[in-house]
């Protein structure tokens, strides 16, 4: 189909458990990596959504360090990447870290506290906490093995460092969670001889250019950004795959089989993280995982924003490339950038240009991007505002759609708002801007009764619906409560809605 | 002491094992019934055409496009029926239906070489269809007198008269959301036929019994030529009671037609749009109550939301107006069940089975009524409850009211209620902005079926000659651990290690004739079975120990492994005897075969004592609401639960974390939507996606979860003094929904008494505390209100099979 180098498919193969596997002649550009791990009697991992939801299919992928290692070990849900995009890649299933006679630290604490009701979450659970239990960053800061958790000190983190929201893209329907947080609040450090450890201290192995023809589609990772863009100039029907978070559902669950699947998450040019003196530049393959880390809180905006997107499985996966590229009304990422006046660089075959992310949504899943442009980089202008919330309305705490997202960066001296930027989501077939509450605020001062007076301004922002998420009279009301919300806490977090 | 409750010493029951399956868990080495087709040679795969109506006929169906596409190797259609075209056992379920009757119902299936070829096959299959009118919601349905089945009424005393008299007056409606499963693991089977043409499906199934008759009658055959095993299951709860049948039938009529096996494993959105749930309920209600609170009449109409088909809707109605008394003692009584036929999946079996939405009722109507009587809700709770012999409405003796009470105080206790709620008084005095409260409600669950013949249970139990023991038994395992319990009680009553017994994956072929691993009854009906084979094993070596150790054979003891007797010193190992019991040709051996004794019901006057036994439970949960938004978060949650003397605690305890979870995610996040409108997705399930039905994740784990089982809790009748955990535990949940009501409450002023919708989504919780801050009227009514409707007398009597068999059987 294309004019490019053949990298023979014969040839693609994935490392599992320590294994080298053919890709195989079965193996097709649609081919998710669990349906391919299941055909070869690798059953422990499991379909229970096939949308990145449940994180039954989780396994664990060997990925450059973000954590001070050569190696990270990276939980993903294996049913939303296509196996063709792990080619050349390191891949650890629930069956390659531990066998009933000698289970992992892991899977024995979780044998042990009765962490396993039915049993079919469990090798997610497994995958999810053998990557946490691998974070180089995560130290006791209690007593090792401790034998009860003092679970009231911190809901959110063991004693022995366990970052619980590591578990948060798992779902249990039998347990209650309890006996799983106990298990991986249980855990000790790894051992020195434990070889997944070991293997962190070596670098991964990178993926590398893959050409997959069959089932009358391609799957092509091309090896350069000019490869890239020409490929996609060329094939205006061409899908770019980054972490397959948002492609993956649609070939499982709408039956979507694009023609060709371009994937660009490896794209160096597409994953640099800098921070200059006037902007923070965000390169666009980037995983969220990658910025959050990357960036230390150095934008605490999109720090409030990360631990509310999904779950980890799927933002060690998700790109901001890919959430503002969909151009989705409900991506939380969207309002946060259009309130920290984010522009977006779009890379074509004939150049680069630069545009305001305010200018970028022209409608419903639409955009200014022209067939052949690809998001390079996502770019937020410095100095930023002082005072910043990130607040998402859902039914369920974390990992849940938006029913409504509000982002508010605003500047006050002396008592006046001196600017404010409110980028909204879930309101419009587009993320929007909250403009006519921006100019009640600008210039305003600072009071219960200017809040009350633009909170009644917010309120009438968008166009909201009703659907099975909230209705729209909730969602008008909750864009109001915001800034009400904003203005009682200030900026600092609230203690009942993340 | 009974001799089935009687408990050793040093018993394997009782012991804090881990379960059976544990590390097979954990390793990804247990096999669930979709793991096998990728091990199982030439395999088709299965597919539906589903409809997109809520309602239509079907007037032409053209299968040849599907052959086109390339790997396509059969279409089923209802033509390539040879016995009978329904998957239920109410014959109004047809496999493949000629008027679709839910958005999403299955028209014929495609089967193909790979899953891929059959999904093309089935958007090539052509189908027209006649739009018809639907009836999606439960009030479109109740305003059209869409009703399916038998109304039936539990009734005591005078409730018109008892209202009349009563001080205090109310009248109010309640309208409950029901509930999806979502087991992690969708319906799967995989049909193999062998070599006579009996077929062998596995089977992810809670009734395997069932399921082989259904395969059976829909393909002609007899039940002997038919065996279904399921291996485990991924999750059940109750989803794959009556559900799984119709799947397993598919995948045997495939298997028969092409000679090949045939896997079926339905994906999340074909099991979220085809498959049952819990049932929605409308409840119409009038209370009264004295002075003092107290209960005097309960008058209601429950209407619940059975779906396309009547399914198990019947028994799920009738175990809710038997539970709508929960714990509190109403001494005239009029409640009248309808079910409502509406075009949408066919709700079934779900955790609790009526009995959550029935107890609802009352703890909606108490929470409601309480700020109106002035009387603090957890107050008015414990007043209510029921001492020893008083009768439930329906007529069973409560004899263990002692237990809640107990119960209820070690709650408040170990829970420092006293002192917390003056925190929180405090708290909320000083936020004006975020509200606490805490609330306590009890459990109390009737434990059997309610139709009686369902309580028998079979086992099968082999010892080998190595002294290793098998154990067969007519119960399924979908995480409840079953088997750890059913393989502590082999290794007590045989007085052996645990470690030397194995259970076996259940088979129809041998235990027949089981009853559904349901109503929490697996434990108490197949541990029942098992112990009476242990027993004859048993009772078979202690004759041959007795000549080895020259002591009379009731002198003999099994325990640990080890033989011994009586006033001698020697001992045989285990192993030994049965070594030598098999050369003095003693067989090792046995059917054990188990029924609950003691049970009456006649479910067509809705009387008798159904239930062998209730277990009860008390939780306190303390919740947190954010007034901007609604949102809310459990900060604590206290629970003592009554599991008599408990067969494996560290089952049991996780059981009780896992159903209060559960009953949570009803009752304040899970939020099924269907599409309401005219327009041409009507009757379309909205929320058909993980994605858009959010259950309880990591986030809604209460930080603080207490569970203290029940001392002193012996029950004299059950296998080794235990009790069921399956369910009940489940509506300790209650105390979540009243707490956040409580809390909504604290916005407004002092006394108001609040709605809440159910589930109690943030959204809905933002719109009740904006209704209590603005002090508006309670929708709950001072006054008697319009009477509930009656049951229409042309309704057919509820008789079942089993009911009609005995009364022949007594007529004899």
């Amino acid at each position: 189909m294309t004019r490019m180098s053949p990298a023979a498919a014969t040839t693609a193969f994935l490392t599992v458990n320590g294994v080298s596997v053919p890709l195989g002649d079965s193996a097709t550009p649609h081919t998710t990596t669990l349906d391919w791990l299941r055909d070869r009697g690798l059953t422990g991992s499991k379909e229970g959504c096939a949308e990145g939801e449940c994180g039954a299919c989780a396994v664990m992928v060997a990925r450059a360090g973000t954590d001070g290692t050569a190696t990270e070990w990276v939980a993903v849900n294996s049913c939303l990447v296509p196996v063709a995009a792990l080619d050349g890649q390191e891949v650890v299933t629930v069956e390659g870290l531990g066998a009933p006679d000698r289970l992992h630290p892991v899977q024995q604490e979780l044998a042990d506290r009765g962490g396993s009701q039915c049993g079919y979450c469990t090798p997610g659970f497994v995958c999810s906490m053998a990557a946490e239990f691998y974070r180089a960053g995560r130290t006791a800061a209690g007593p090792e093995h401790a034998s009860e958790p003092d679970v009231t000190a911190d809901h959110e983190h063991g004693p022995n460092g366990f970052d619980l929201a590591a578990l948060s893209g798992n779902l249990c329907r039998c347990t209650g969670y309890r006996p799983i947080r106990d298990a991986a609040y249980a855990l000790g450090l790894p051992e020195e001889s434990d070889p997944f450890a070991k293997r962190r201290l070596s670098a991964p192995t990178p993926a590398r250019p893959t050409r997959l023809v069959a089932d009358g589609a391609e799957f092509v990772r091309p090896s350069t950004l000019a490869e890239t863009v020409q490929l996609l100039a060329d094939h205006p029907d061409a899908v770019v795959l980054a972490g397959s978070t948002d492609v993956g559902v649609e070939l499982n669950l709408k039956g979507s089989r694009p023609p060709l699947l371009v994937a660009v998450d490896r794209l160096p040019e597409l994953r640099d993280l800098r921070v200059a003196d006037d902007e923070v530049r965000i390169g666009a393959a980037l995983t969220l995982t990658e910025i959050e880390r990357g960036l230390g809180g150095r934008v605490p905006l999109l720090a409030r924003l990360f631990p509310q997107f999904a779950s980890p499985l799927i933002r060690n996966g998700a790109t901001l490339g890919g959430n503002v590229g969909t151009a989705s009304p409900i991506g939380d990422c969207a309002p946060a950038l259009l309130a920290l006046d984010a522009s977006l660089v779009l890379s074509g075959p004939g150049g680069e240009r630069v545009v305001a992310l305010a200018d970028y949504f022209t409608g419903y899943r639409e955009s200014i991007r022209q067939p052949g442009e690809l998001i390079r980089e996502v770019r937020v202008p410095l100095p930023l505002s002082a005072l910043v919330a990130f607040h998402k309305v859902a039914k369920r705490r974390f990992d849940d759609i938006s029913s409504v997202a509000v982002a508010f960066a605003l500047d006050v001296v002396d008592g006046t708002v001196t600017r404010a930027r409110i980028g909204l989501g879930g309101v419009a077939a587009t993320p929007i801007r909250a403009l006519r509450t921006e100019a009640a605020l600008e210039g305003a001062r600072w009071t219960p009764e200017t809040v009350t007076a633009a909170a009644s301004v917010l309120a009438t922002e968008g166009t909201p619906l009703s659907d099975h998420r909230a209705s729209d009279r909730y969602r008008s009301a909750m864009l109001g409560q915001s800034l009400h919300r904003l203005y009682a806490e200030q900026g600092t977090i609230s203690r009942v809605a993340p | 002491m009974s001799r089935l409750s009687e408990r050793p010493a040093a018993a394997v029951v009782g012991q804090a094992v881990r379960h059976e399956s544990a590390a097979l868990h954990v390793t990804g080495r247990a096999l669930y019934t979709d793991d096998l087709h990728p091990r199982t040679k030439d395999v088709l795969h299965a597919w539906p055409v589903q409809a997109p109506h809520a309602r239509a006929r079907v007037t032409g169906l053209r299968v040849r496009p599907a052959y086109a596409v390339p790997g396509v190797v059969r279409v089923l259609t209802a033509e390539d029926v040879p016995g009978i075209n329904d998957a239920g056992v109410k014959h109004d379920e047809p496999l493949f239906p000629s008027e679709v009757c839910f958005h999403g119902h299955a028209v014929c299936w495609v089967l193909g070489e790979s899953l891929e070829a059959a999904r093309r096959g089935a958007v090539a299959v052509e189908v027209d269809y006649e739009p018809l009118p639907s009836i999606i919601t439960l009030a479109e349905a109740i305003a059209a007198e869409s009703f399916q089945g038998a109304q039936p009424t539990v009734q005591r005393g005078d409730a018109e008269a008892a209202l009349a008299r009563s001080s205090h007056v109310f009248h109010g409606e309640l309208e409950l959301a029901g509930q999806e499963h979502f087991y992690l693991e969708t319906h799967a089977a995989l049909a193999t036929v062998e070599d006579d043409g009996r077929l062998f499906v596995q089977s992810s199934t809670q009734h395997p019994t069932e399921t082989q008759e259904i395969v059976a009658h829909v393909l002609g055959l007899r039940n002997h030529e038919v065996t279904v095993q399921c291996l485990r299951m991924g999750g059940g709860f109750g989803g794959k009671e009556m559900q799984p049948h119709g799947y397993a039938a598919v995948a045997a009529l495939g298997a028969t037609l092409t000679g090949r096996p045939v896997r079926l494993r339905l994906n999340r959105t074909q099991d979220l749009t085809m498959s049952g749930k819990r049932h929605g309920f409308h409840a119409r209600w009038r209370v009264g109550f004295d002075d003092a609170g107290l209960l005097q009449a309960l008058e209601a109409t429950l209407t619940s939301d059975g779906g396309w088909s009547l399914d198990l809707s019947e028994p799920v109605l009738a175990r809710a107006l038997c539970h709508v008394d929960n714990n509190y003692w109403i001494p005239d009584v009029r409640v009248t069940g309808r079910v409502a036929r509406t075009h949408k999946t066919s709700q079934t079996a779900f955790r609790g089975f009526g009995g959550p939405q029935g107890m609802l009722v009352i703890e909606d109507i108490l929470g409601r009524c309480a700020p109106l009587l002035g009387i603090e809700p957890h107050e008015l709770r414990r007043r209510n409850f029921y001492e020893d012999g008083q009768t439930t409405p329906y007529g069973q003796v409560i004899t263990q009211a002692e237990r809640v009470q107990r119960a209820w105080d070690q709650v408040a206790e170990d829970g420092d209620l006293a002192r917390r709620r003056a925190e929180i008084a405090e708290f909320n005095a000083t936020h004006e902005h975020l509200k606490r409260s805490v609330a306590v409600t009890p459990v109390k669950f009737g434990i059997s079926f309610n139709l009686t013949a369902f309580n028998q249970a079979g086992a099968l139990v082999h010892v080998y000659k190595d002294g290793s023991v098998l154990v067969n038994h007519g119960g399924t395992e979908m995480g409840q651990g079953l088997h750890t319990k059913m393989l502590q009680v082999a290794a007590t009553t045989l007085g052996v290690l645990p470690e030397i017994v194995r259970l076996a994956p259940t088979r129809t072929d041998k235990v027949p004739n089981t009853s559904a691993t349901a109503a929490s009854s697996g434990a108490d009906l197949n541990g029942g079975a098992v112990k009476d084979a242990c027993e004859q094993i048993r009772e078979r070596l202690a004759h041959v120990a007795a000549q080895r150790l020259g002591v009379p054979a009731p002198d003999v003891r099994f325990s640990g492994g080890v033989v011994s007797g009586l006033g001698t010193e020697h001992t045989l190992p285990w192993a030994d005897l049965v070594h030598s019991a098999y050369f003095a040709r003693t067989q090792l051996f046995a059917a054990g075969y188990y029924r609950t004794e003691g049970l009456h019901w006649n479910s067509t006057v809705m009387r008798g004592s159904p239930f062998k036994y209730f277990a009860h439970g008390v939780a306190a949960t303390e919740v947190e609401v954010d007034g901007f938004t609604g949102a809310h978060r459990t900060l604590r949650v206290d629970i003592v639960h009554d599991v008599g003397d408990s067969l494996s605690p560290l089952v049991d305890v996780g059981q009780i974390e896992g159903a209060y979870v559960q009953g949570a995610g009803w009752l304040t996040l899970e939020d099924l939507r269907w599409d309401t409108g005219d327009g041409e997705h009507r009757g379309r399930l909205a929320t058909a996606s993980a994605s858009t039905y959010k259950l309880p994740s990591f986030s809604e784990m209460p930080p603080v979860l207490n569970v203290t089982l029940l001392e002193r809790a012996h029950e004299e009748g059950a296998v080794y003094g235990s009790k069921a955990v399956g369910e009940p535990p489940l509506m300790l949940a209650f105390a979540v929904r009243e707490a956040l009501r409580q809390a909504c409450a604290a916005f407004g002023p002092e006394g108001t008494s609040v709605d809440l919708a159910s589930p109690a989504t943030p959204e809905a919780v933002y719109w009740a505390l904006q209704e209590a801050r603005a002090g508006h009227d309670p929708e709950v009514e001072a006054g008697p209100g319009p009477t509930p409707p009656e049951a229409d007398p042309a309704a057919p009597t509820r008789h079942p099979e089993s009911e009609s068999a005995l009364q022949h059987l007594s007529e004899a």
